[in-house]
């Protein structure tokens, strides 16, 4: 259905029924439970879940496909949430237009990067890339102040335009009047579970993403983009000018970080020059390599992996690990707390980084290729039956789906 | 696309779940609750978040000490600290309203983006009733300007930007920090007195709201002695090298340069201008000055010999002889075997006035808490007398001046007191053009839901 085949499909179900499902799989302690820390089911959280996969996403479609490595796509996002917020500076706080303007934004202006640094390839790439999302973060932290608002970051004020805005016109971002902080709150024995309106705006914004990225994956323009990953020389050999392409996937790739920037404006209503500093497109790389890259799922596993660390780990502070060693005898308690303290609150980074270490040599693939050895392990071995031909072995190629 | 197979039954299946998408907003509601995170058990959650990473770590460490320390005192643990010595009496160490204080902490990095989403999460996960901290003013208005539409509390710690009170300012938002009007208005004096009324001044400023406006309010009150203003130059925030910055000033024909920056930007940009001589040069037929209109114990500590007769302003300093900055200072040091910085006591005191504003309130609904605030008179908090203004949630108090220490005796009295500047100098009307004119207003409280 949808244009994709049987396997992809179910895959598709599945991505949706979690998509949907996250605010209680999320949510799995109880709230008075001391392990309610680890509960990741708060709009705010959810929402960057979303996004940050659409990102990753996007990233993959250009990283995975055809192997260019950009380090430049948070100017993307950037762009997107600058355009989304002048848009209610200028309009409403409708979510609608923003959006729209996001796409076109980031799109052209990958056009014009993709254009000039796809001229080369391999590291050289990388480094224009990176230089392009330098210059963009420098201009909008200080040259161009009157449209980024520097370093305070793009807010609305009372005072701006606003002329959609009628007197009954919700002050807060929303989709034709449904508000994106609007909640419904499921109490269900200890446990509860929060339903956000923004949470699922982005959600079915970012199922989209994924069906149109599966459906990029299998067509012959992916195709084609696998041939210029596998050798891009040979082609050119053959007569076959692979430049439209990859700018193609390239401005493709920009546009999803686009949208997904103008949906972080739209869920917080500011634009931060942050958002486009080096060590944002940093991030997207580590979420695509972590998850796996080229695969569908990877990028989205990766973006929450990394968004869940950053946001549950950071908040783990010295109080919280002594009243979870309290049992302890004091001396040891305060030893097993000094132990621990370096890698949650504000080194973060440093679990993370050691995890990051142990995904590249163990597991090559990301967290997909983790995945995928443990279902090994339950599956019966497989002996091709339906070879038609018993002399002919071609390496049956990993479906991607998985 | 390989297979465009347009069926039927998938059209059918694809409206179908089309119309579960539009139908799925229909089930949120508004929920029953009276205002934002209404504390329903035994204890009343709030949040601190402060820069734990970034050019302000320093100071952000040291407000979280002293909110912890808040906390403690809040809840009847150590000596009280300030709670002895406050005018208002509400505040029996029980917690607040009978409620155990209990804290989360954040990192705001010195990023706006990362303390909103800090913030948000505060909010939405742990639901607290009230945000402290904020350093740097970039901040502290993103997430000030956050709290105002989540519908709980901002008490502002260390921002010094006209705009936090000003153009930004904000029904749920109060701060108790002094700002760089009154950095300007306290200084002017004492500078004429020791640098005379004809001088040449060269801007140095952090590239944000707080640069921009401190730097609007020092050239204002010194233009008004009669000094002259050569350059005005804008430097990003964490640049750490400074030579670039300062080898023009030489041949600018200034003869007195301000640093308009702060945490360890001030300590590179000093550090830098002293090894470039600044200071034993001679202009015009004067000697070159230096002067740091916002100081900070840390800043000065990290510093060390360069800021020798340097002037600078404070919101409060520890070597101040009054009964609640002793104990203070005590409950403090016994506790972490050195004084507090002026931003680790402005967020105590926030702590403090919330939790007073609250019991007095009999509710943590924030329209409540924000009326008990509103035009609240205090005393006995380190700053002598001060007024809670409610036109802008500013705090009115008498200002330090302060100059690097000749002969300190140890890391911590590298700075010392040189005029109170009494607080009628520094007061200004809530229109005042430097804080939005008459553009400026604080909007309507928000309970929030």
């Amino acid at each position: 259905m949808f244009g994709l085949n049987k396997k992809d499909t179910k895959f598709l179900y599945i991505v949706v029924a979690l998509t949907l499902l996250t605010p209680i799989l999320l949510q799995p302690f109880p709230e008075a439970s001391p392990l309610a820390q680890f509960n990741a089911g708060y709009p705010d959280l959810m929402q960057r879940f979303a996004i940050f996969g659409i990102f990753a996403i996007g990233f993959n479609l250009l990283f995975g496909l055809t192997g260019y490595l950009s380090f430049g796509h948070a100017a993307f996002l950037g762009i997107g949430s600058y355009a989304t917020v002048w848009m209610y500076k200028l309009l409403s706080f409708n979510v609608l237009p923003g959006l729209i303007l996001a796409v076109i934004c980031s799109g052209l202006f990958a056009l014009l990067i993709g254009y000039i640094s796809l001229r080369r390839s391999g590291i050289y790439f990388s480094i224009l890339t990176l230089a392009f999302a330098e210059m963009a973060y420098r201009l909008a932290y200080s040259v161009l102040t009157p449209i980024t608002n520097g370093e305070t970051g793009l807010q609305v004020y009372s005072n701006d335009p606003q002329i959609l805005m009628g007197e009954n016109s919700s002050t807060v971002t929303n989709f034709f009047g449904l508000e994106m902080s609007a909640n419904y709150i499921l109490n269900v024995g200890g446990w509860q579970f929060t339903f956000n309106f923004g949470y699922y705006f982005c959600a079915i914004i970012a199922i989209l993403a994924f069906y149109l990225s599966v459906r990029i994956f299998r067509s012959p323009f992916g195709m084609m983009l696998r041939a210029v990953k596998s050798n891009q020389q040979r082609m050119n050999y053959t007569g076959l000018n692979s430049r439209p392409y990859t700018l193609a996937v390239f401005v493709i790739s920009g546009m999803y970080a686009g949208l997904a920037g103008g949906l972080l404006a739209s869920m917080d209503p500011l634009a931060g020059a942050e958002r486009m500093f080096w060590t944002e497109s940093g991030a997207v790389v580590l979420m695509t390599i972590l998850g796996g890259a080229g695969t569908l799922m990877g990028p989205i596993l990766g973006a929450g992996f990394i968004k869940y660390f950053e946001n549950i780990f950071s908040k783990i502070n010295d109080n919280v690990l002594h009243s979870w060693f309290s049992f302890l005898p004091d001396g040891l308690e305060d030893f097993v707390v000094f132990i621990i303290h370096p890698f949650v609150g504000k080194g973060w980074h440093l679990t993370l980084g050691l995890l990051f270490m142990l995904v590249v040599i163990f597991l090559p693939g990301g967290l997909v290729e983790g995945g995928q050895r443990i279902a090994k392990l339950f599956k019966r071995k497989k002996t091709t039956p339906d070879d038609k031909d018993p002399e002919h072995h071609p390496k049956p190629a990993p479906h991607v789906a998985e | 696309m390989s297979k465009s197979n347009l069926t039927r039954r998938g059209v059918l299946k694809t409206g179908a779940v089309a119309g579960a998408g539009v139908a799925l907003p229909t089930i949120f509601t508004s929920s029953a609750h009276a205002f934002t995170n209404e504390p329903t058990g035994s204890s009343v959650k709030i949040g601190f978040n402060v820069p734990q990473t970034g050019p302000y770590a320093e100071e952000g460490l040291d407000e979280l000490r002293a909110q912890e320390l808040a906390v403690e005192h809040l809840n009847g643990m150590g000596d009280g600290g300030m709670l002895n010595t406050f005018s208002s009496k509400a505040l029996d160490g029980t917690g607040i309203l009978g409620k155990k204080v209990e804290f989360v902490t954040g990192d705001t990095a010195t990023k706006s983006d990362v303390a909103r989403a800090s913030a948000r999460s505060m909010i939405e996960k742990d639901g607290v009733t009230m945000i402290n901290g904020g350093s740097s003013s970039g901040v502290a208005i993103a997430v000030q300007g956050l709290c105002q539409e989540a519908g709980i509390i901002f008490m502002a710690g260390l921002t010094h930007s006209n705009d936090t009170t000003g153009k930004d300012r904000k029904a749920n938002g109060f701060r108790h920090f002094f700002n760089g009007y009154m950095s300007g208005a306290a200084l002017a004096p004492v500078l004429e007195k020791e640098y005379g009324s004809d001088r040449r001044a060269y801007h140095l400023t952090a590239d944000y709201t707080w640069g921009w406006t401190q730097q609007e309010s020092i050239q204002a009150s010194t233009e008004a002695l009669g000094w002259q203003t050569a350059e005005t130059v804008l430097t990003p925030v964490g640049a750490g090298d400074f030579q670039s910055y300062i080898t023009p000033v030489l041949n600018s024909g200034a003869d007195v340069l301000v640093l308009n920056h702060y945490g360890g930007d001030m300590v590179n940009s000093l550090t830098q201008s002293i090894a470039a001589g600044l200071r034993d040069k001679q202009v015009n037929g004067k000697n070159f000055e230096i002067i740091v209109p916002l100081y900070s114990e840390l800043m000065a500590a990290g510093a060390g010999e360069n800021i020798k007769g340097v002037f600078g302003s404070m919101n409060w300093n520890w070597q101040l002889t009054d009964e609640g900055t002793k104990a203070f200072v005590k409950s403090f040091g016994e506790k972490y075997g050195r004084p507090p910085s002026n931003s680790a006591h402005t967020c105590y005191v926030q702590t403090l006035l919330y939790a007073d504003a609250v019991t007095r309130a009999g509710s943590f609904a924030p329209c409540a808490v924000a009326e008990a605030l509103e035009d609240f008179e205090f005393d006995g908090l380190g700053n002598g007398p001060t007024l809670y203004r409610g036109e802008d949630h500013q705090c009115f108090k008498d200002v330090l001046v302060m100059k690097g220490a000749d002969n300190p005796t140890t890391q911590y009295d590298t700075l010392e007191i040189v005029e109170v500047t009494p607080v009628e100098q520094v007061t200004y009307a809530p229109d005042h053009p430097m804080f939005g004119g008459t553009e400026a207003s604080l909007g309507a409280c928000n309970n929030g839901a």
